[in-house]
């Protein structure tokens, strides 16, 4: 029993992690119909900033409270991510929009590799260790042990979709970006600026993925290159298993997919007898989304919508 | 066609012809670029099919190649022999399948895996059936890599090796061979193969273009609706582009294997489906001059490049090395080619015009 609680605690972390990301995708999806590849990318310079942000802390102000070295760097990592973030749509994305289709889509890889390839000439292409900045000591939760840079994870996660939420349902910019996810032209025509409501699209997007980045750093205690890689591609499956461009299927379907991922790479082995082992654990994401996408085409919370050419 | 044409069209079929022989005289390394090159345009022709007539964004187009490239492996190296003593036994002389068993074979076997996956998800609206390709492309990876245990098929990431080199009528591509005092290395054996290849495809695929299939995917691709209302049977026909694209990336899969001797999971990254994808994209969606012209740019440049990153290297301080720069290339290459020409460096006109109508309404 108390593994099937790690595994839950375990899952839900990391499905909070993949929401914060599946937000960011979904948000620009469902504005500009554009399957941002450049998002895994953006989490990855940002826990690398914060990585930088904390090494040069550590050195100047040794004296420093973990907490507060982390959510200086955060801070730090976000304004990085979110420039970045409103200079690719800027440069790469806001050309294209009466573009064929393709189009868009093969920049956002272009920028996505680009940007790997930058970080390694700055960063240097090898794993760094990320400092334990919160205290190392787990908490036992009848029976299994969550530690306290999980507790953050799942508290900053809850904070930030409470945010997210509060700012598209409640605010006139939140108004704008449903009516302009709506239709753009119509939205236009009653006074919004669509172009300002996909910047600032693009920005919440890259504040939440810089928020994802430092989490996944501290959790996993290393960061590289290539780390926004994979996130990204199970975060974006995320976002599609839930319905894509549907802000509560995105953080559906990122909590559910950790759960499932956690709680099938625990159980793999002895459900098969030791034939499939953990290491399967990276496709679980991708059988899911086929079976899901087949019985439910859109998403588990997306809505029917007629094909358009 | 006419006189001018004509000698265009020879004097191109001459260049093809005596290129590898040139560049022999520089090392077997140049041939080995252009022989990727027309590996790559055997790929992109393919993906051209699914992705450019039928309009179907396959991100995962690399598995198909994988599932060719390892059924030559394992029917033509030591590696089944040596772990199972029941095909030892079968085949006292070691496993050497003949080129005609595993051709047909991998890409029937290619054809029926895309069919596969094309049967239960066709349905699903453009960018779902883009992940739900782009997951299909990881699951085979990761099962190549991981089906060394508990029975050892793929031999994991180690990969396969000591694969036989292509051979046929008696001719073995992997050794150099004597044409009249004139030596010819392996290497533009290959290319000879893959160049007539690559013809065989790009005739195959123009036939198909102004066929009633071919006319009948571009339908589609246009407006799924409209051509469901006309009568076309669009499931079946887009299953139909599906498994043409995966047998032709099946019998390249084949060819990568025995040109290269050694095939692992690594070469069969997500990576490379997008390549083949920004290739068929760059060079002109649907447009098979264009297919060939992007991927001979995005395969060729880069490699080229390598050669030329040396002192760039010692001038950075070794942070920017010849793989580095050869990334760097490729991104920015695509990010600039589709701001300037957002329909690929030569689309094709027709596709043009449509488009053009559809801005305007």
């Amino acid at each position: 029993m108390d593994v099937f609680l790690q595994q839950v605690i375990n899952g839900l972390v990391q499905g909070s992690m993949y929401a914060l990301i599946a937000l960011g995708y979904t948000m620009v999806y469902g504005i500009i119909n554009l399957i941002n590849f450049a998002h895994g990318e953006v989490l990855m310079v940002a826990a690398l900033t914060s990585w930088s942000v904390i090494g040069l802390m550590q050195e100047s102000m040794p004296g420093l409270p973990g907490w507060l070295m982390l959510l200086i760097s955060l801070i730090i990592a976000s304004v990085v991510a979110a420039t970045l973030n409103f200079a690719i749509e800027k440069i790469a994305y806001r050309p294209l929009r009466n573009s064929p289709k393709l189009a868009p889509l093969i920049t956002a890889i272009g920028v996505s590799i680009l940007l790997q390839t930058l970080a390694m000439i700055i960063w240097k292409p090898n794993y760094k260790p990320y400092p334990t900045l919160l205290s190392a000591t787990p908490f036992q939760v009848g029976g299994a042990v969550i530690s306290t840079t999980q507790i953050m994870i799942l508290g900053v996660t809850a904070i930030s979709l409470a945010l997210l939420m509060w700012l598209v349902n409640f605010t006139k910019l939140g108004r704008a970006m449903r009516a302009t996810s709506e239709n753009p032209r119509v939205a236009a025509l009653m006074g919004v600026r669509p172009d300002m409501v996909i910047s600032a699209t693009f920005i919440i997007g890259a504040v939440l993925a810089a928020i994802a980045g430092v989490m996944f750093a501290s959790n996993y205690g290393t960061v590289h290159h290539s780390m926004g890689f994979l996130p990204g591609l199970k975060a974006f499956t995320a976002a599609v298993f839930g319905g894509i461009g549907n802000l509560t299927g995105a953080v559906v379907g990122g909590i559910l997919l950790g759960l499932i991922e956690s709680i099938g790479s625990g159980y793999i082995g002895h459900l098969t007898g030791g034939v499939l082992g953990s290491h399967y654990a990276d496709i679980f994401a991708f059988i899911v989304l086929i079976v899901v996408l087949t019985l439910r085409p859109s998403g588990l919370m997306g809505e029917r919508v007629a094909d358009r050419a | 066609m006419n006189a001018s044409q004509n000698t265009k069209t020879i004097a191109l079929g001459v260049l093809l012809l005596v290129l590898p022989l040139v560049l022999q005289q520089f090392g077997n390394a140049w041939v080995r670029i252009a022989d990727m090159a027309l590996l790559y345009v055997l790929l992109a022709v393919g993906l051209n099919i699914v992705v450019g007539y039928a309009g179907l964004l396959d991100l995962g187009y690399v598995a198909f190649f994988a599932v060719g490239a390892y059924m030559y492996g394992l029917l033509a190296s030591p590696h089944l022999f040596e772990t199972f003593p029941a095909i030892a036994a079968m085949f006292p002389g070691g496993l050497h399948m003949p080129l005609w068993v595993i051709v047909p074979l991998g890409a029937a076997l290619a054809g029926l895996f895309g069919m596969l996956l094309g049967a239960p998800t066709l349905k699903l609206r453009g960018d779902y059936l883009a992940i739900v390709t782009l997951g299909f492309g990881e699951i085979i990876r990761v099962f190549l890599n991981n089906l060394d245990q508990p029975v050892n098929i793929t031999n994991g990431p180690k990969g396969l090796n000591q694969i036989d080199a292509i051979h046929f009528f008696g001719i073995n591509l992997g050794k150099k061979m004597d044409v009249m005092g004139f030596e010819v290395a392996s290497v533009t054996l290959y290319y000879y193969l893959f160049l007539a290849l690559v013809l065989f495809t790009i005739l195959i695929s123009y036939r198909l273009e102004i066929s009633r299939i071919g006319r009948a995917w571009m339908a589609i691709r246009e407006d799924e609706i409209a051509a469901k209302a006309m009568g076309l049977n669009t499931r079946n026909l887009k299953l139909m582009a599906f498994g043409m694209g995966a047998t032709f990336g099946g019998i390249s899969g084949a060819m990568f294997a025995g040109f290269q001797g050694f095939i692992s999971p690594e070469s069969f990254s997500l990576m490379e489906s997008v390549m083949i994808v920004a290739m068929v994209v760059l060079g002109g969606l649907g447009h098979l001059p264009g297919v060939v012209l992007g991927a001979v740019l995005l395969s060729a440049l880069p490699e080229i490049l390598r050669y030329v990153a040396g002192p760039l290297q010692s001038m950075t301080d070794g942070r920017i090395d010849a793989a580095i720069l050869r990334q760097l290339l490729i991104a920015l290459a695509m990010i600039v080619i589709m701001l300037m020409r957002p329909r690929g460096l030569w689309p094709s006109h027709e596709h043009g015009k449509a488009l053009q109508a559809k801005e305007g309404a």
